[in-house]
């Protein structure tokens, strides 16, 4: 157990080394300006910037149902790939009904995708 | 040493993260914090050796699940005013979902510190030789053949729900038929006018 996790030490310093070296990015030329600038914010300044004109409406309109239709699809083929990645790294150990196993999972979903294909769910206009 | 340091610096950014999920104000800024404690189980995950799933949790659950909560969340019109009125009337529900939950959570505590689990009677223990990929595949695609074929079904069920809900054909639309496109030949489309006389319009 203890030998998974340290080959995966490295990659916890590289994000310590890459979480430092961002803030270090963002918070120095805050610092810097502070002491070099004029630090006097009013509201119309902190405002969200539009291309210059006031901003038009709320950002939490309402989304249209169909980028729902379209992360749910993308859930399912990703969960696809996903159990393929076990498959194939145990292919030379499940034989032939796994092999099989498999490729009737992958015409279970392929049905599918030609039932999204033919119903236009993947047209967008 | 470094992998205490590493669990309760994990386990405790999940907790808070958890915590700030249920309290954000925003439902977009909980669905991110969401996203960060969904990291720091993978990170738990790597730590109990059980790489697989961590990186099945990072690629399922925030490539996938968390881009779904987000397109709902900014689906749902959400009104604050509205959601606070109606939380003393959900109240006794939400409470009484807490205390089961709460007395899950009881269980399993007193069953896991009665010792009546065996982690070696299990069915398919953990071999040590193997990378754990290997092993849940082995297990997986023998064993446990006809539950990951029921979970295909489930999955084909769930797409063909969705499109079936979600899905509106509209009628005003203009589609490319590639079919048609490439049938058509030039004399259906081209007309050569000859013996035009200058100064007069071509009739269509």
């Amino acid at each position: 157990m203890a030998s998974v996790a340290a080959g995966y030490l490295p990659i916890l310093l590289f994000l310590g080394v890459a979480l430092v070296l961002s803030s270090v990015f963002v918070f120095s030329p805050m610092v810097a300006a502070r002491f070099t600038g004029a630090h006097k914010p009013y509201a119309d300044k902190l405002s969200e910037y539009e291309c210059g004109f006031p901003a038009f409406e709320d950002s939490r309109a309402q989304f249209d149902v169909r980028f729902y239709l379209v992360a749910i699809l993308f859930i399912i083929f990703d969960l696809e790939a996903a159990f393929l990645f076990p498959w194939a790294v145990s292919l030379g150990t499940i034989g032939i009904a796994g092999w099989a196993a498999m490729m009737i999972f992958l015409a279970e979903l392929t049905l599918g995708f030609v039932y999204a294909w033919k119903k236009g769910a993947l047209e967008w206009e | 040493m470094i992998q205490a340091f590493a669990f309760y610096l994990f386990a405790s950014i999940l907790v808070a993260a958890a915590t700030l999920t249920v309290f954000a104000r925003n439902p977009v800024h909980s669905v991110l914090w969401l996203i960060l404690s969904f990291f720091n189980a993978a990170g738990l995950f790597v730590i109990l050796g059980a790489e697989f799933i961590a990186m099945l949790l990072v690629i399922v659950y925030v490539g996938a699940v968390a881009v779904l909560f987000l397109f709902v969340v900014m689906m749902l019109d959400v009104d604050f005013a509205r959601m606070r009125a109606g939380f003393a009337r959900y109240l006794p529900f939400g409470a009484l979902l807490g205390v089961v939950l709460v007395a899950e959570l009881v269980l399993a505590m007193g069953a896991w510190s009665a010792g009546a689990i065996a982690l070696d009677a299990r069915a398919a223990p953990t071999p040590a030789a193997v990378p754990n990929i290997q092993a849940l595949g082995t297990v997986l695609y023998t064993r446990y053949l006809f539950i990951f074929e029921a979970a295909g079904f489930v999955l084909l069920v769930a797409m063909i729900g969705a499109i079936v809900l979600t899905n509106r054909q509209r009628r005003d639309l203009k589609k490319q038929d590639t079919a048609r496109q490439i049938a058509r030949r030039p004399e259906d489309a081209v007309r050569n006018v000859v013996n035009q006389p200058v100064g007069e319009g071509v009739t269509l």
